[in-house]
């Protein structure tokens, strides 16, 4: 039963991460019905720039709680910067073309980070350093660390935070006003492309906040990780309900709850000997005849994708998204 | 006298593509099988180009029909299962399977929005290239990462495509056989894709593409169309995927990765969208591009340098990026438009309200 | 119909400007072997060259360079002294070509060095593109050794012209599970792997080993080459409570997964191939690393013969990173078998090669009947306060305490036992893009 609790915990803890990237992307698609395929990038850019500050701090005697917030504020301002040049650059002179032409140029920024990072970061894996001493505690038979209660924390901090921006605060009004129908909102005197790029803006820095936690929690970084974990928050967000911010929570929760005890449980529900099914001379002497193991785990945001996609597309808690004129 | 600019035109076309592989012999085999695999990427720019530039889907995961021409060709030619079917049983049954992948992916696919279907898609492909790599157990189909090796070479009447054999004085080596077996195949899809385009499977795609419901409302079934172009794309991808296996001789799921399908996606785009000169010249770019960089981006580094500080493959990949964000910036229907798309593509409507 | 005619006119001019430019660039024209220099000072020379592939580029191109850095120190010290072949001085050239760990742009410069007509090649450094290119050698008959190839599949397609001089997977993963067994002596053990070719093949080997050893092996887990949260499996795993776990994979995995476990309160002992046994585990595992076991196909660089590590220094400037000592044998051993035919000639120097018998910087080197080195070494190493030493030596099914090993060997290790193997990224066998 403990290793179930664990598995929760894990799942939530990868939820988490997933979560704040989610948000990233359910903000730009609510208000320009974009996929920002760079989101991931800009995750990237953000744990890069954070492991090197830190890397430089490490050793100068500060408490490691504040070198990793100097790390993030360092993060934070480099990805928005990053995600103004993107918003200005590559996709507000499309913002009237057919949606193939943002996606593929979206594509494009992706690419053309990654590689960049590269450069700058080297293909090597970047070791964070571990400067946070690990503390863990025992609930429920599970080990929980400090690190992992922290990121919780964040990612509801965040939610909690980016919540209140949008439905308290004018700033969040013009948002929802310009996701609804921006010719309208231009109308009323928002000024859309401001609203656009800040949005923008804040997705990166959520973004930037995502890839710290990413480095803290598992100590490891290397400039392509940014894609895939950009892909999986997607069909979390998706999942959730796209252009929803609760629902990005939600998904992302469930993402990584469901990636969890998949891995850790799939293998022993698909193993054909447990039901007596399989070949003998495989299953004899406590054998095993695993059709699906943990090796499917990555396969598993993406079905989630597929089935959310064909039948429940408006996701979970519905999406929130404007008609595209 | 146009007639006969245009037929001098075309046979001057057709006497360099004939003498072209010795040409490049005398320079190398090894060029040969460089254009080779160009040959290769360009039929796969041909198949895509019916699912991207006919039909307006985007496909993410086109590589997976490529993968699955492959390993359909490595399984049932090759010491893996034991199985040596002859080359032209096993090219119909891998478009066939390629085919059935195609619509199976098409299926669910079929009501979403654009943005959507490139997500699922490129989700597919990643599935079939993870499904590849693990079908090692508990059963081994797929021979997992390891690969499969030792793929037979394609033998056709009587000719066997993996040795040198002189011919009126001339070495005729493998990949020189390979060269023009593959040339009869692109001339072959070419001339697919040209009848398709003007018929009304491909007017109905047209339709499809600019405006889904006013199509299904002329009468137009679909579903049917849609899937019918993922299966014709699929197929082309299946049949350039089994003579890859043929020819490399060795397969593995790391020659299936994403990067490859955007690589097959920036071709159609930057070559234009729909047309299909533009996709030949898009693709035969793109493939040449790493040669030309070895040939000039590495020796100018290393004379202004003495190293290599940005290594051709970084700089290939970043050409790729910056050629697909540029060309939709600047040129979205291509480096060849087809005059439809160019139309479709360019930013239509009254000036931007908000400036 | 204007607009097709000139693409087509354009496609046309472009093909032939290409055909016409390519005859004026030959990568290399027929190049003769055999050379004669009438040049009136003798001795006449015979230019014999040498073909070397690695990843030059990319994620291995340290360790791509460190290989070629091998061949070119053997190739130096043959031509200083002046080996005669066929009657005349042989000037050995080595042609180095970059196969960016790509199995496409392998078979390229396969092909590209047989046009060249070298006599013999080294490499390639990766199993993934050395396995396709050797058919290409085979047709055109030129001997290949690599010297970090280890995929058992590269010597059993059954070609005359493919060597190799560092163990198998499918001997290291034995070693280690013989070890592990015999050591530690475990009742339940689980098995990982990162379902690259590497990593499975390893795995597999260690679970087949452990099972005719009557070790009880817990059901396979694997992730990717890119995984970083392992917690799910090991989660899994520490309600199985194995006494030891092997992991087959890269450093870059490995890593996070020794720092998880140990967080977790995964108590077993970890056991990881030659993909992860290296100094960079410490920096990633931090103090999880301390006691993990791992295997290395042949000995440590250290541990090669110091003449050859003293001028590998002298003439680079820095230690041998991982398998140039694999390829300075494999280049001499082209060479000395060259010499014993009396000729550059592949038709005459193969049937020496596959026969010879020789002592190089890893050690006594002979081929079987696959092209297998005989008795390759196989080194397992304990990580002990942030440094690797080795423990074992495995060499023909005998396990050998590592001091006994060095002792027997005559040829003293360069440095004290704590060998830290340099940093490597990723190996041989990962076919990566």
């Amino acid at each position: 039963m403990d290793i179930f609790v664990q598995q929760l915990v894990n799942g939530l803890t990868l939820g988490a991460v997933y979560a704040v990237v989610a948000l990233g992307y359910t903000m730009v698609y609510g208000i320009i019905q974009l996929i920002n395929f760079a989101h991931g990038e800009v995750v990237m850019i953000g744990a890069m720039v954070a492991f090197t500050v830190i890397r430089r701090l490490a050793d100068a005697g500060l408490p490691p709680v504040l070198v990793v917030l100097i790390g993030t504020a360092c993060a934070v301002p480099v990805c928005m910067a990053v995600g103004y040049a993107m918003e200005r650059l590559a996709y507000r002179p499309l913002r009237r073309a057919p949606r193939l032409a943002p996606l593929i140029t979206a594509i494009g920024v992706s690419i053309v980070l990654q590689h960049l990072a590269m450069l700058i970061w080297s293909r090597n894996v970047l070791a964070f350093p571990q400067i946070i001493p690990a503390v863990s505690f025992t609930i429920a038979g599970a080990s929980v660390t400090g690190v992992q209660i922290a990121i919780l924390g964040v990612c509801f901090a965040m939610m909690a935070a980016l919540a209140l921006l949008v439905y308290r605060t004018r700033l969040g009004r013009a948002m929802r006003a310009t996701a609804q129908n921006p010719q309208v909102a231009a109308l009323m005197g928002v000024d859309v492309n401001r609203v656009i790029a800040t949005t923008f803006v804040i997705g990166a820095a959520l973004a930037a906040v995502a890839g710290v936690l990413y480095g803290t929690y598992y100590g490891v970084v290397q400039y392509t990780f940014g894609s895939l974990l950009g892909l999986k928050a997607f069909a979390a967000a998706v999942l959730g309900g796209i252009g929803n911010i609760p629902g990005a929570m939600l998904g992302g929760l469930l993402l990584g709850i469901v990636e969890a005890l998949g891995a850790g449980y799939i293998g022993d529900f698909s193993d054909l000997c447990s039901y007596g099914l399989g070949p003998a001379e495989r299953c004899a002497d406590g054998g095993h005849f695993v059709l699906f193991g943990s090796n499917y785990q990555d396969v598993f945001a993406f079905l989630v994708l597929i089935l959310v996609l064909v039948f429940r597309p408006s996701g979970i808690l519905g999406e929130r998204v404007g008609d595209r004129a | 006298m146009k007639r006969r600019f245009a037929w001098a035109g075309l046979l001057l076309v057709a006497v360099t593509l004939a003498v072209l592989p010795f040409a490049l012999a005398q320079a190398g085999t090894s060029w040969v099988r460089i254009t080779n695999l160009a040959i290769l990427y360009t039929l796969l720019a041909l198949g895509l180009n019916i699912v991207v530039g006919f039909a307006g889907l985007l496909d993410l995961g086109y590589i997976a029909f490529y993968a699955v021409g492959a390993y359909a060709y490595a399984l049932l030619a090759s010491p893996h299962f034991g199985l040596h079917l002859p080359f032209w049983a096993i090219l119909p049954i891998g478009a066939a399977v390629a085919a059935f992948c195609g619509i199976l992916l098409g299926a669910p696919t079929l009501k979403l929005r654009g943005d959507y279907l490139a997500i699922v898609t490129l989700g597919f492909g990643e599935i079939v290239r993870i499904f590849l790599n693990n079908l090692s157990q508990p059963v081994n189909i797929t021979r997992g990462p390891q690969g499969i090796a030792g793929i037979d070479p394609v033998r056709l009447a009587g000719i066997d495509f993996a040795k040198t054999d002189a011919l009126f004085g001339l070495t005729v080596s493998g990949p020189i056989k390979y060269y023009y077996l593959l040339l009869v195949l692109m001339l072959g899809i070419i001339l697919v894709n040209l009848r398709l385009q003007n018929s009304r499977i491909g007017r109905a795609w047209e339709a499809i593409r600019e405006d889904e419901v006013a199509a299904r409302a002329m009468g137009i079934h679909t579903t049917r169309l849609k899937l019918l172009a993922f299966a014709m794309g699929a197929t082309f991808g299946g049949v350039a995927g089994g003579m890859f296996a043929a020819i490399q001789g060795f397969i593995s799921p790391e020659s299936f990765i994403l990067v490859e399908s955007v690589m097959v996606v920036s071709m159609v785009v930057l070559g234009g969208m729909g047309n299909i000169w533009g996709v030949i010249l898009g693709a035969m770019l793109l493939s040449f591009v790493p040669e030309i960089l070895r040939w000039t981006v590495e020796p100018a580094q290393e004379a202004l340098f003495g190293r290599i500080v940005i290594e051709p493959e970084v700089i290939r990949m970043l050409i790729f990026g910056l050629a697909l964000v540029l060309v939709m910036l600047f040129r979205p229907a291509g480096l060849l438009p087809s005059a439809v798309r160019k139309r479709e593509l360019t930013v239509q409507g009254p000036e931007k309200v908000v400036s | 119909m204007t607009n097709a005619r000139l693409a087509l006119t354009l496609l046309a001019a472009s093909i032939a400007l290409i055909g016409c430019g390519e005859d004026k660039k030959p990568e290399a024209k027929q190049a003769p072997v055999a050379q004669e220099k009438k040049a009136p000072p003798p001795p006449q020379t015979i230019e014999i060259k040498i073909g070397h592939v690695a990843p030059l580029t990319g994620g291995n191109a340290h360790l791509g360079k460190d290989n070629e850095n091998g061949a070119r120190l053997a190739l130096e010290e043959a031509n200083a002294a002046k080996v005669t072949i066929e009657g005349k001085q042989a000037n050995f050239v080595l042609v180095p070509e970059d196969d960016q760990e790509d199995p496409k742009v392998g078979t390229t410069v396969a092909q590209k060095l047989v046009d060249a007509k070298v006599a013999g090649v080294v490499g390639h450094l990766n199993s993934g593109t050395s396995i396709p290119a050797s058919p290409i050698y085979s047709q055109a008959g030129i001997p290949v050794i690599s010297g970090s190839a280890t995929n058992p599949k590269l010597t059993e397609q059954g070609f005359k012209t493919q060597f190799r001089v560092v163990g198998r997977d499918d001997q290291q993963g034995p070693a280690i599970a013989s070890y592990l067994a015999e050591q530690k002596k475990p009742k339940l053990v689980a098995v990982v792997d990162d379902a690259s070719a590497y990593g499975e093949g390893i795995a597999n080997e260690v679970e087949k080993t452990l099972k005719a050893a009557n070790v009880k092996v817990l059901p396979r887990e694997k992730g990717t080459n890119k995984t970083v949260d392992w917690k799910a499996i090991l989660t899994k795993l520490k309600g199985r409570n194995p006494d030891a776990v092997f992991y087959g994979g890269m450093t870059s995995t490995a890593g996070p997964m020794l720092k998880q476990g140990r967080e977790l309160g995964v108590k077993a002992v970890f056991l990881f191939g030659d993909g992860a046994c290296e100094g960079e585990m410490a920096k990633l595992a931090g103090e999880a690393a301390e006691g993990f076991l791992c295997s290395q196909a042949g000995i440590p660089p250290m541990a090669s013969d110091k003449k050859f590590l003293d001028s590998f220094k002298k003439k680079f400037g820095e230690d041998p990173k991982q398998y140039s000592p694999f390829t300075y044998d494999a280049a001499n051993l082209l060479i000395e078998a060259m010499k014993k035919a009396n000729s550059a000639d592949p038709v005459k120097y193969l049937p020496e090669l596959a026969k010879i018998n020789f002592k190089g910087a890893t050690g006594q080197i002979a081929f079987d009947d696959k092209g297998d080195r005989k008795d390759a070494e196989i080194t397992i190493s304990v990580m002990k306060g942030g440094k690797l030493e080795p423990v074992a030596v495995v060499k023909a099914g005998k396990t050998i305490a590592f001091d006994d090993f060095v002792k027997g060997a005559g040829a003293a290790p360069a440095v004290a036992p704590a060998a830290e193997p340099a940093k490597a990224e990723e190996k041989k066998d990962e076919p990566k893009k």
